[in-house]
């Protein structure tokens, strides 16, 4: 097992600069999370560590060596593909034994190997077929035997469940997980559903046009976003944002925007708030006339274990809201106040960094899940 | 709600399909008539005698005198022979060069790929008599005149770019993420090309290495300038200078017999690799 690390890496094709000075230490038998917005460079940089993709400038390090220059099949790191890239026209079989082959092994060696991991994958009966008579599932436990049958010290996944149906991605998600456990392996994982981020990774790495824009936990990302990015990234449905005008004295803010929007808040830091964020489940609806803004109710989602709400605020502004009860299809058009706890709310200032308010030390304590 | 949408009775489109289909068979007859009216005209004249010719009768005589003069004749062997081998050689080496050539300008980079690719689309713009008289002064140099070699060399002018072109545009739409796994798999350039691209090539490869062959066998041009006796001629030559018994005669019959004879080998090949042509190889590569 091994760890890896980026040193200033940087890559770009032609002009255009893909990733840009990322700097990234992962721990031995650490499972981190690659996510960000479709062209954010997650899947090139996953190529850089793998060396499918030349690196620009900047140094790859695993387990302690510089393998920069090294070729991609000597780095002892395994990659599966999106597509799962199964070899059409041989077997299961030799799909997954391919590698050893390349290596020179012996035909018994290769033969016990791909047996022994095809049986922890339970793919077993599958070894004489061919990859066209698989179903999706299965070329995606055969991409996995293929790496398996290496043993190598780091995993690399590229999306890989994103081409399967929503039982199954649940269940080779768990799956996933499971492996991950068992072999104490290192894992970087690239994907673009939250839930598989939030729910595999260890520590998660936003990425945003080639730049980290944040690594922390999932429960730091989600309660301490560091900016705006990040915040409206993690979440679903994504964080409630609105332009306020703020009026600072020191360090009391006063703030007021649309919705009659006005209330008072203290900065821990100087700095000038020009945003607001709260997430839909932060939000409650307020007594009639009450609450620190008011919208209009627009739209009534009911997804039967939870309710959305969409309210405008202003002709460019529409919050979501997330319900346990419904609001009743009378209530649509009518005005509703909305209520947030001090702590649930976050100011970014006009470069969408945040800034801490007094109440957010408070947020630490509900980062660890002390919720009052 | 919706929009006025005028709506004729079921009869009425029923008989619309009906004439639809009449004036589709009746295309498509037109068409095969157009195409296979010349190869059966050859066929009807290749089993007729002397002075019969000259009826326009559209029904075979049946008297196949040419065709076993036509065997019996060791020279027609000879550069039957000479085609096949010129035919064939072309097609391999074509074929062996054009892929590695696609590997490279369908895969690696290099800087003068664009420029390269267009270079081997200019070589197969000229028309064959621009490059004749170069081409034989070439074939002069290399001591290849009136030898069956020098055609192939020649071949290859015109069945090297469009083999390369074709190949390399199946190298372009190849799945990248098949190849970065054999990169992963620990395969060189070398054994990418052939344990992975090549076997799945299969149809690509059969339809170019056809159309080579085909182009190789048929070709009349290069193979009267570049050969002058009889024993190293290819068949279009060949029948071509087909002589009569006396020079009033123009031998007619034993030309379409000759035609009919060697075009045979082509429709054969062509049949036996329709499947293959067809046959989508590629499918569950990748997704499902």
């Amino acid at each position: 097992m091994a760890s890896v690390a980026l040193r200033s890496v940087s890559k770009s094709f032609g002009h255009v600069p893909v990733i840009t000075d990322v700097n990234l230490e992962i721990a031995d038998g650490e499972l981190v999370v690659f996510v960000g917005p479709s062209g954010c460079g997650k899947s090139t940089l996953l190529r850089l560590i793998a060396g499918l993709v030349p690196v620009g400038a900047g140094d790859i390090v695993i387990d302690g060596e510089v393998v920069t220059d090294i070729p991609a099949s000597k780095r002892g790191i395994a990659f599966v593909f999106q597509s799962y890239a199964l070899y059409p026209h041989m077997t299961i079989a030799r799909n997954i034994g391919f590698a050893l082959e390349t290596l020179g092994l012996s035909r018994q060696e290769i033969d016990a190997k791909v047996a022994e991991v095809a049986a922890t994958l339970k793919i077993d009966h599958l070894l004489a077929r061919r990859p066209r008579e698989l179903s999706g599932g299965q070329r995606q436990r055969v991409a996995i035997g293929r790496a398996l049958v290496r043993q190598p010290e780091v995993f690399l996944f590229d999306e890989p469940l994103s081409n399967l149906d929503s039982d199954l991605r649940m269940e080779m998600r768990m799956e996933i997980a499971k492996l991950h456990a068992n072999l104490a392996a290192t894992m970087i994982y690239v994907t673009h559903d939250q839930v598989e981020a939030m729910t595999l990774a260890d520590r998660i790495v936003v990425l945003n046009r080639g730049r980290i824009e944040q690594i922390g936990t999932p429960q730091q990302l989600y309660h301490a976003p560091q900016n705006r990015f990040v915040a409206g990234f993690i979440g679903s449905p994504r964080m409630n944002f609105m332009a306020v005008s703020a009026n600072a004295s020191s360090s009391d803010c006063h703030m007021q925007g649309p919705g009659s929007l006005s209330f008072d808040v203290s900065l821990s830091a100087p700095g000038v708030p020009a945003e607001i964020g709260i997430r839909p489940e932060a939000l409650s609806i307020a007594t009639q006339g009450q609450g620190k803004v008011t919208g209009t109710l627009e739209r009534l989602e009911d997804l039967g274990h939870e309710h959305l709400a969409y309210i405008r605020i202003a002709p460019d502004v529409a919050w979501s809201v997330r319900l346990s009860n419904s609001l009743g299809k009378n209530a649509l058009g009518t005005s509703i106040g909305l209520d947030w706890r001090f702590e649930d709310l976050f100011l970014f200032d006009k470069n969408g960094h945040r800034l801490d308010h007094s109440l957010s030390h408070e947020r630490s304590a509900v980062a660890n899940g002390v919720r009052a | 709600m919706s929009m006025r949408i005028k709506r004729r009775s079921a009869a009425y489109y029923r008989a619309m399909r009906r004439v639809r289909q009449f004036a589709l068979g009746c295309l498509t007859a037109l068409l095969l008539f157009y195409v296979l009216f010349p190869y059966y005209w050859a066929i009807v004249s290749s089993t007729k005698q002397g002075a019969e010719l000259y009826n326009s009768v559209l029904l075979p005589a049946l008297d196949f005198r040419h065709y076993k003069e036509l065997f019996r004749d060791a020279n027609f062997a000879t550069s039957i022979l000479n085609s096949l081998c010129v035919a064939i050689a072309t097609t391999a080496l074509s074929l062996g060069l054009g892929t590695l050539a696609a590997y490279a300008l369908g895969r690696l980079n290099f800087p003068e790929r664009r420029s390269l690719l267009l270079t081997v689309l200019m070589i197969s713009i000229f028309p064959q008599v621009v490059v004749l008289s170069g081409m034989f002064e070439l074939i002069r140099w290399f001591g290849l005149y009136n030898r069956v070699w020098s055609l192939v060399f020649a071949y290859l002018i015109f069945t090297l770019p469009f083999t390369t072109w074709v190949l390399t545009s199946f190298i372009r739409e190849f799945p990248r993420e098949l190849e970065e796994a054999a990169i992963m798999d620990g395969c060189s350039h070398w054994r990418i090309l052939t344990s992975i691209l090549l076997p799945l090539m299969g149809p690509a490869l059969v339809s170019t290495g056809l159309l080579a062959f085909i182009l190789a066998w048929n070709e009349f041009l290069f193979a009267l300038t570049f050969t002058l006796t009889e024993g190293s001629r290819t068949v279009p030559v060949a029948i071509g200078l087909l002589a009569g018994n006396s020079r009033y005669e123009y031998p007619f019959g034993p030309i379409m017999a000759a035609s009919v004879t060697v075009t045979l080998p082509l429709i054969v090949l062509v049949l036996f690799f329709q499947r293959k042509i067809v046959a989508g190889l590629t499918a569950g590569a990748v997704k499902g």
